[in-house]
């Protein structure tokens, strides 16, 4: 394949990548901006999502576009709801303390990712995309929904920036963000937040999930990769920083895209880390973010 | 998860040289005490033990749940049959999470703590090269049913035996000649990059020149990865055949992306089953490989020339006419290597009714009566055809068959002989001590 068609399949690939990643590592700097709780169980509730797309496509049955939407709105709703859940009973208890909050997401972790394996299974299992279009170029053929996948997730990121900047919402989450006590002393019910940020996280892990299943199947250990990439995009982007979560996820995955094709997907993840390791020393507040209060 | 630190294996809990005389001395009563009589004369009476090491997590476990019904199918029989030298036998299954360093853990669990016979049943090729050598070291009968090369190569030890399922360098070099004279003579290979994949790496090549194609690109794909677009611009324009295998979760998006590259004008495709064993066929997606062939190793669907042997196997395994569970017809089976677990359990039990194997001091004797056999007929023992043993690399051979997808099943098209795969043997085991 020549040069030109070869770059530009990589760099489609690496902006889906990048798309699904963005969502994925936004809802993790979410919960450690406002909460300063290191979530290690969020690739488990993104893992959460896709199982749940495939049992509500499952049970709803027929034309698939239909059970993919009704999974794209369920399945982080459901999602949300065992994440507040565990926040309330698991979080809150220990006091949101870093590294009790760390400890508890990891036995959080492996408690979903058994559940899964008990009443899921261990198989590998599709769900059919909203719809099959392959777009013919001259060079090769590319997947329809791939690219709505990168829309969709465009579409989604802007969503959440108009709520962070421009609603009382959003306000709220930035406050408690920036000083947690002071906000509580202006009467901000921060206990009611931090409840809302984890879900709020949890669920654009599921959505993430929703959007990259018919793509990639449902697996009970599909969780482990994107909480890896969450971090490291999260850790180059600045913690808390939407904008550099989806700089640093683009970075991240058209890097990947291009690099793997062009050299070895090995090479690519190397990169990546070496990168982690360059802003930790250099920025180690990350491209964007902002030193701690 | 699993027990990596060895938190929950009894074998390791320490033991005062107190709690070691208390012991001493109950056993000692225990065997004096009148009535006691129960294992007095442990190896007539007891059950023989054969430690399953099952992959029921991690990537292989779609397998393993396969293996393990298998398993526990013929192990009935036998059972019903009055077991093995009168005893009969019993599974004890460890979970090694498909993963080499659990493996390796497992094996010594069964040896010390199950006290277990022997060891069998493991498939994915990195978790019996990581066991294998704690097998040797602990001398215990390792039997897997892998297909990997890695017995037949002489780089195990003589504990380790593959007297059930063909290895992956015989199948490749028996299909070769069918590949090379109906698909197309430039091939390009796409297999795992770990050794299973190095199996068909190494012994494709040569055995295709010999039938006069040529490899013209081999991509090599990391196991764990869930995208491969990426790969597809390094097969070449020219080639005429993809030779697919792959392994793990993300088949069903390989087979895809894969059709959403190439449209309706790619290459041909030449696949392993192990792509796609316990995955139905008619998934969506997978539409794009309706025409192409496969290896099978035993045929999935039920074919119209099944020996009354195939029959009762597959009845007896629980699998319809479509090779999926008679009581789930979405659960389907990895019927082209799950045969291998029955078969094995049939030589198993020839051997140590040939070497009148009592107990773990018979081991010596059960791999020399393992490697003294030559030959299995075909029969409700051997369902899957006629096999034969070479004792020398612990490795059997048998058919092979290449079905073609159409209409929505596999039909054989070709069974190749035992002879087309036969290769030089590059090993002997039997001069190791045992």
């Amino acid at each position: 394949m020549a040069f030109g068609p070869h770059l530009l399949l990589a760099v489609l690939e690496g902006l889906v990548t990048s798309a699904v990643l963005a969502l994925t590592a936004l809802g993790l700097s979410l919960v450690f901006g406002v909460m300063r709780v290191v979530n290690v169980a969020h690739g488990e509730l993104f893992m959460l999502g896709a199982v749940l797309a495939w049992a509500i496509t499952t049970t709803i049955g027929g034309n698939p576009a239909i059970g993919f939407m009704a999974a794209l709105v369920l399945a982080p709703l459901i999602v949300g709801a065992v994440a507040l859940a565990a926040e309330r009973l698991v979080l809150r208890k220990v006091n949101y303390d870093p590294e009790a909050t760390i400890v508890a997401t990891i036995g959080l972790l492996y408690i979903i990712q058994q559940l899964a394996l008990t009443f899921y299974g261990a198989d590998a299992r599709p769900v059919p995309p909203p719809f099959n279009m392959r777009i013919s170029l001259p060079w090769f053929g590319y997947s329809g929904y791939k690219l709505s996948i990168i829309g969709a997730s465009a579409l989604l990121l802007i969503l959440s920036w108009l709520v962070m900047t421009r609603t009382k919402a959003g306000l709220i989450m930035r406050a408690t963000q920036y000083d947690r006590e002071t906000a509580q002393a202006f009467g901000i019910p921060v206990d009611r937040v931090y409840a809302g940020v984890f879900a709020l996280g949890a669920m654009l892990a599921a959505v993430a999930a929703v959007l990259i299943v018919p793509i990639s199947q449902a697996h009970y250990l599909m969780g482990q990769d994107p909480l890896l990439l969450s971090f490291i995009v999260v850790i180059i982007g600045g913690l808390g920083s939407l904008r550099g979560t989806v700089v640093a996820a683009v970075l991240i995955g058209v890097s990947d895209g291009v690099i793997s094709m062009f050299f070895s997907p090995t090479l690519a993840k190397m990169i990546a880390t070496l990168l982690v390791a360059m802003v930790l020393v250099f920025r180690p507040h990350g491209l964007f973010g902002k030193a701690a209060q | 998860m699993t027990d990596r630190q060895g938190f929950f294996d009894l074998g390791k809990t320490g033991i005062t040289r107190r709690t070691v005389i208390k012991g001493l001395a109950a056993t000692g009563a225990g065997v004096v005490a009148p009535g006691f009589v129960r294992y007095a004369q442990a190896q007539s009476s007891a059950p023989i033990k054969i430690g399953f090491q099952c992959h029921r997590t991690g990537i292989g476990a779609a397998y393993g749940r396969w293996y393990e019904k298998t398993t526990n199918a013929a192990i009935k029989l036998i059972n019903e049959a009055g077991g093995i030298n009168g005893r009969q036998v019993e599974i004890i299954i460890e979970d090694d999470g498909t993963d080499a360093g659990r493996g390796a853990e497992v094996v010594g669990k069964f040896a010390n703590q199950h006290k277990t016979d022997i060891i069998y049943g493991t498939l994915f090729s990195n978790v019996v090269i990581g066991s294998a050598p704690t097998a040797g070291e602990l001398k215990i009968p390792y039997y897997v049913v892998s297909e990997g090369y890695h017995v037949a190569s002489g780089k195990l030890n003589r504990y380790c035996l593959q007297p059930g399922i063909t290895d992956v360098r015989a199948q490749v070099t028996s299909v070769a000649p069918w590949i090379a004279a109906n698909a197309g003579k430039k091939v390009t290979m796409v297999f795992p990059d770990y050794a299973f994949g190095y199996d068909h790496r190494d012994y494709l090549p040569p055995a295709l020149k010999k039938a006069g194609a040529e490899i013209i690109a081999q991509i090599a794909i990391p196991p764990t990865e869930s995208s491969f677009t990426k790969y597809f611009p390094q097969i070449p324009a020219d080639t005429d055949v993809i030779y697919h295998v792959m392994v793990g979760p993300a088949v069903l998006t390989f087979v895809k992306e894969l059709g959403e590259f190439y449209g309706s004008n790619g290459p041909k495709l030449f696949g392993f089953i192990d792509s796609l064993e316990a995955v139905d066929i008619n998934s969506p997606g997978l539409d794009y490989l309706d025409g192409s062939h496969f290896w099978e190793g035993a045929p999935r669907y039920a074919q119209a020339d099944d020996s009354d042997a195939m029959k009762a196997y597959r009845a007896a395994v629980g699998i319809d006419d479509n090779g999926a569970s008679v009581s789930d017809p979405k659960d389907v089976s990895t019927a082209a290597h799950m045969f291998g677990c029955w078969e094995t359990l049939y030589v198993i039990k020839k051997a140590m009714e040939d070497s009148g194997y009592k107990g773990p001091e018979d081991r010596a004797k059960l791999i020399e009566a393992t490697e003294a056999l030559t030959e299995f007929a075909e029969g409700p023992e051997h369902p899957q055809g006629k096999k034969v043993f070479n004792g020398k690399i612990h490795q059997v051979f048998g058919t092979q068959n290449i079905s073609k997808l159409e209409g929505g099943k596999l039909t054989v098209v070709h069974k190749t002989s035992i002879e087309d795969g036969q290769y030089e043997a590059e090993a002997d085991y039997t001069t190791q001590p045992l």
